[in-house]
């Protein structure tokens, strides 16, 4: 073989093998089908959930039932969702504290403050915004919403630049310390999806949490939505969340 | 017309750079370079394919019928059996791999049911160090079926917080059925017979006006044609702590 034979070859070879190598896996993914349920359609679903403040009792069943089932670190300090417990004084002041840190149950009951005006728990986990400004602000696009109004993030691809735990507004984001990796609330995608419910709801004692499907004409929440007086978290930022809360007080942020 | 040679051949150029450059956008570089579609796709085939750690109740109940009719009947009708025995997934594929825990100690309920005051009015609560402090709970309610083993008889069985806050005040010594009516029925189903409020000021004139007859009758008085207009007293007075309210 000459020289000018051999280059013949080499431009010939090089971009054919390249052109066999690409429609290979093509190929392939077509005999093979997708893994995910054939049956399940994300585009006729719009998830939301509804929570009932004034059922809440702050037991932290759904903090442990979500750590259970989502793998979230041990450490009081590593939350999907999380409860607040509120307190508002005679003279204004709010006070707000997580109940979802503590080690173990007070041995008392804790002592009564007489100033307290009204007190209560609030349950918090990710909003699931229709219009998600952690989503915008991913430099790498490892977030992102779902057909079914879900926010998720792609372990493979985030960077961990924790941009979107400083852009989201409900602090409903934290760094998963094993995967290095932003990391929130999924709703229990692949629970809901096989059409369980989240963890939480599965396990909340008084129904303060009810899941359901917004494009559902029937649906739980769609009732809830429609029977009860309907807040959400911080309405000025336009987030659109999926959270919806009901008789909640005008002092929660 | 006929081209010019070198206009044909700069053609043949630019055609085969075209042509390379769609063979490497189209078929050789992946998509995965231009879009984010396929990451995510993938991200969500991650996502669903997660293994469940929670059964649910409707898979409990295959087997445990028995227990879920009884909670249904009960007080805990709507609680998952899983809230107390814990994620049971790996129970309900091999029902000897893992056995769910059976929670007998006091923390398990009270966990619920310890006082707390931000937990709503007229949720069922015990302080932990008042109530049979060395009991278990479950030798006295069945957790399937809570009910209490007796109705309780004093008021502050269940209002223990207004009867604290009375006793503070100058009501301390007014038994609560001075102001409410109570049903015998409040005892047992207490949503169902709800005691009265006073639906008029002359409850409160019993004491609170000038030259009251009753023993009990308060130095503190007031012309009930004067004051208020049409409100009945407790709608601006806190009447288990009249002073408290400003």
């Amino acid at each position: 073989m000459n020289k000018r034979e051999f280059l013949k070859d080499a431009i010939l070879f090089f971009p054919a093998a390249a052109t066999l190598q690409a429609l290979a896996p093509a190929a392939e993914g077509k005999a093979e089908p997708a893994k995910t349920p054939a049956d399940y359609d994300a585009t006729k679903h719009w998830y939301g959930m509804g929570i009932d403040v004034d059922k809440c009792i702050g037991c932290n069943r759904c903090v442990e039932a979500c750590k259970a089932e989502n793998d979230v670190p041990d450490e009081p300090f590593f939350f999907r969702t999380w409860i607040e417990r509120y307190q508002i004084h005679e003279n204004g002041e709010t006070r707000v504290e997580c109940i979802s840190t503590r080690a173990a149950l007070p041995e008392q009951a804790p002592p009564e403050d007489p100033t307290v005006v009204r007190t209560f728990f609030v349950p918090k986990l990710c909003n699931q915004c229709a219009h998600p400004p952690c989503v915008q602000v991913c430099p790498v696009g490892a977030t992102f919403q779902t057909q079914d109004g879900v926010v998720l993030v792609d372990e493979k691809r985030c960077i961990g630049c924790r941009y979107c735990i400083q852009a989201c507004p409900y602090g409903a984001r934290y760094l998963n310390p094993r995967t290095k990796t932003a990391d929130k609330c999924t709703f229990c995608y692949h629970r809901v999806t096989e059409g369980l419910l989240p963890a939480c709801v599965e396990v909340c004692p008084t129904e303060a949490r009810i899941f359901g499907d917004l494009k559902g004409k029937a649906d739980r929440l769609v009732r809830f939505h429609r029977v009860n007086q309907i807040s959400v978290l911080k309405p000025d930022l336009n987030t659109e969340p999926k959270v919806l809360y009901a008789q909640l007080d005008g002092e929660v942020r | 017309m006929k081209l010019p040679e070198q206009v044909t051949r700069l053609g043949i150029v630019i055609a085969a750079i075209v042509a390379v450059v769609l063979l490497l956008r189209l078929v050789i570089l992946p998509e995965t370079l231009f879009s984010a579609r396929p990451h995510q796709a993938a991200a969500v085939e991650r996502e669903m394919a997660k293994p469940l750690r929670h059964a649910g109740v409707a898979v409990c109940r295959e087997c445990h019928a028995e227990q879920f009719e009884l909670k249904y009947g009960g007080k805990h009708r709507n609680i998952g059996c899983e809230n107390c025995h814990g994620p049971a997934a790996s129970h309900a594929a091999d029902e000897n791999a893992a056995k769910p825990p059976l929670p007998r100690e006091r923390e398990a309920c009270l966990a619920c049911h310890g006082y707390d005051s931000s937990r709503p009015n007229g949720f069922p609560q015990v302080d932990p160090l008042e109530h049979r402090p060395r009991k278990k709970c479950v030798s006295c309610h069945d957790p399937h079926d809570p009910v209490p083993p007796k109705a309780p008889t004093e008021c502050t069985g269940c209002h223990g917080r207004i009867e604290r806050t009375k006793a503070m005040s100058t009501h301390a010594l007014l038994p609560c059925a001075s102001c409410h009516a109570v049903d015998e029925r409040h005892m047992t189903e207490p949503r169902l017979a709800l005691p009265t409020k006073p639906d008029s000021r002359e409850v409160c004139g019993r004491c609170h006006v000038p030259g009251a007859t009753d023993p009990a009758a308060s130095k503190v008085t007031v012309d009930l044609t004067a004051h208020g207009g049409t409100y009945v007293c407790w709608e601006c007075h806190y009447a288990h702590l009249p002073e408290g309210r400003k």
